[in-house]
């Protein structure tokens, strides 16, 4: 064996591609990082005029009425906000369910099958679940409740939740499938069944699957613009009754995109998507910090 | 291979025996090379592709490319010459006129109108119930003569030349019930108001087909004929504005949509030619 070896007994060809494999991988991450901030100052740059003209004042009111020049986002803020968590909050339990069924909680070839519809459910575009919704879910609703034309915030909202569920679906299943095989020796040693090592171990050793598939559903609520642009109603007013019309910050922002680039109307998009990126920004970083905290990681 | 070639010779005589009427205008194009882009209003999009689609096939060394994004977009695009034609769906506005130097060019005229469900058995609305319905005073479709239900409003969305022709001509700029669903274009509205028996919105002339139900305002008839012998007064201009000294070949484009041919395609589109 005549191969040149480094200090670390290794191959020459095999620490080269270690090393650059891992040289590759952070330079993408470092490239990610610098889009996002890149980002970030573009719309700064570009909602510069609005904070700098002291116009910040027109835009956090509660008025969007563009013909009388008044600018207000809040209605599209609390839009957003009153759509995303209520779609997470009925998403992330079922989708624990569904995991959960599917990793041995239900019988085998049932919860094969459900993942597998999940599956399939994460590569329907989004479009085709807002279109499905304006001929079946709007028409009942209207059937139902006899007020109102049907696009609104619940149809809106249903309809997200069916969005994001596989999503998060996915996430937790692939962080069990990662910690099922380093367990399962152990639990079987220890004479649990299969419910207790999922309940008792797995589960809870899957914190940070729970916790990531949580924000990316949650981003994923906040960022949708077709389930709410084709379902809401998109009126720019405070989200009042489950069955009234309302619109958030992404619809908000296709609506508004083609108007005047030289009106206060267009300036109030940039605010919008500093906003959102805030949010998810935030959401993100409270999330991990409240993990850091909680947990003791062993 | 041999099949193939068949094939292609047969197309290319079929498409030389129905190359389109009216070449001799096309001549215009004849020493001309190069490219245009189009860019904006999404109601003009069915005129730009048929003109675009006839000239290139006469002369494929030209290229045309045809994007949307709305009136907004288009008169940005064009005043910071990222493209050589932007459309708009309404004259351009002041701070349009003092931040960029344009020459806008009306070829088309489209009415917009009132449209409902197809089975409200309302058939007729005056000016002012169209206003009091939208401004949320009548609330219930049995004050003008339908059945008892309530009204659900539809608007577009403020990017749309389509609301600010029917707001500014129909509604006198009145109030409009700020709870009125948005949607963001005709296909959309259509699409809402084929679903909903209690629903009221508008429409561009050109779009109303079988799906909705335009009723009479005022008395009389919403369609092209009639908006243009003037007695529909619901109407605006479709516009192609330019950079002051355009290309030969964006110029001849611009004539080309005023020649006979590009008045066929404007009237087969569903709006009414203008003279240059």
């Amino acid at each position: 064996m005549q191969s040149h070896t480094t200090s670390r007994d290794m191959p020459l060809h095999r620490f080269l591609r270690e090393t650059l494999f891992r040289e590759t991988t952070r330079i993408c991450g470092l490239i990610c990082a610098a889009i996002v901030v890149t980002i970030f100052a573009f719309l700064l740059w570009f909602s510069w005029p609005l904070l700098a003209q002291g116009k910040i004042a027109t835009i956090v009111s509660l008025a969007w009425r563009p013909f009388h020049g008044q600018f207000g986002i809040l209605p599209m803020i609390a839009g957003s906000l009153s759509l995303a968590i209520p779609a997470m909050l009925l998403a992330f339990p079922m989708a624990l369910g569904i995991t959960l069924f599917a990793h041995g909680l239900g019988p085998r070839l049932p919860g094969k099958a459900v993942l597998t519809l999940v599956h399939f459910m994460t590569s329907i575009p989004t479009v085709v679940y807002g279109f499905a919704a304006v001929f079946l879910l709007i028409p009942l609703l209207r059937a139902t409740f006899a007020r109102g034309s049907g696009f609104s915030w619940l149809a809106a909202m249903l309809t997200l939740t069916v969005l994001v569920l596989p999503t998060i679906v996915l996430f937790i299943h692939t962080h069990f499938s990662l910690v099922e095989p380093q367990v399962t020796r152990t639990t079987q040693a220890l004479g649990m069944s299969d419910t207790q090592r999922l309940l008792a171990v797995t589960l809870p050793l899957s914190r940070r699957g729970l916790l990531a598939g949580g924000i990316l559903g949650f981003g994923r609520a906040m960022g949708d613009t077709m389930i709410p642009l084709m379902l809401s109603g998109n009126a720019p007013i405070m989200p009042g009754s489950p069955l009234a019309s309302m619109r958030t910050m992404t619809a908000h922002i296709a609506l508004v995109v083609a108007t005047d680039s030289q009106d206060a109307a267009y300036y109030s998009l940039f605010a919008c998507g500093i906003i959102l990126f805030l949010t998810t920004f935030a959401v993100n970083l409270g999330l991990r910090w409240l993990e850091s905290s909680t947990s003791v990681r062993t | 291979m041999k099949r193939i070639l068949t094939a292609l010779i047969a197309i290319g005589c079929i498409l030389a025996v129905t190359c389109p009427a009216g070449a001799s205008e096309l001549d215009a194009f004849a020493n001309l090379k190069g490219t245009i882009n189009i860019a904006g209003g999404t109601a003009h999009i069915p005129v730009m592709k048929d003109c675009a689609r006839n000239i290139m096939q006469a002369y494929p060394e030209i290229r045309i490319t045809i994007a949307g994004g709305g009136s907004g977009i288009g008169a940005q695009k064009v005043g910071e010459g990222l493209v050589d034609i932007g459309n708009t769906g309404r004259a351009l506005s002041a701070k349009e006129k003092a931040k960029y130097d344009l020459v806008s060019y009306p070829f088309a005229i489209d009415g917009v109108c009132t449209v409902l469900h197809k089975d409200n058995p309302v058939s007729e609305l005056s000016s002012q119930q169209v206003r009091d319905i939208f401004a949320g005073t009548i609330t219930n479709w049995n004050q003008v003569g339908g059945q008892d239900g309530p009204i659900n409003v539809y608007v577009r969305d403020e990017a749309s030349g389509t609301r600010a022709v029917y707001w500014k001509k129909l509604l006198n700029k009145g109030d409009v019930v700020a709870n009125a669903n948005v949607v963001p274009s005709n296909g959309a509205m259509k699409t809402a108001l084929s679903r909903d028996p209690f629903g009221i919105g508008y429409v561009s002339i050109g779009h109303l087909d079988n799906t909705v139900k335009a009723p009479l305002l005022d008395g009389i008839e919403p369609n092209q004929e009639n908006a243009k012998n003037g007695t529909y007064k619901v109407v605006r201009k479709l516009y192609m504005n330019t950079r002051p000294n355009p290309s030969a070949l964006t110029s001849a484009f611009i004539e080309y949509v005023y020649s006979p041919s590009g008045a066929a395609i404007i009237t087969k589109s569903g709006f009414i030619p203008m003279q240059k």
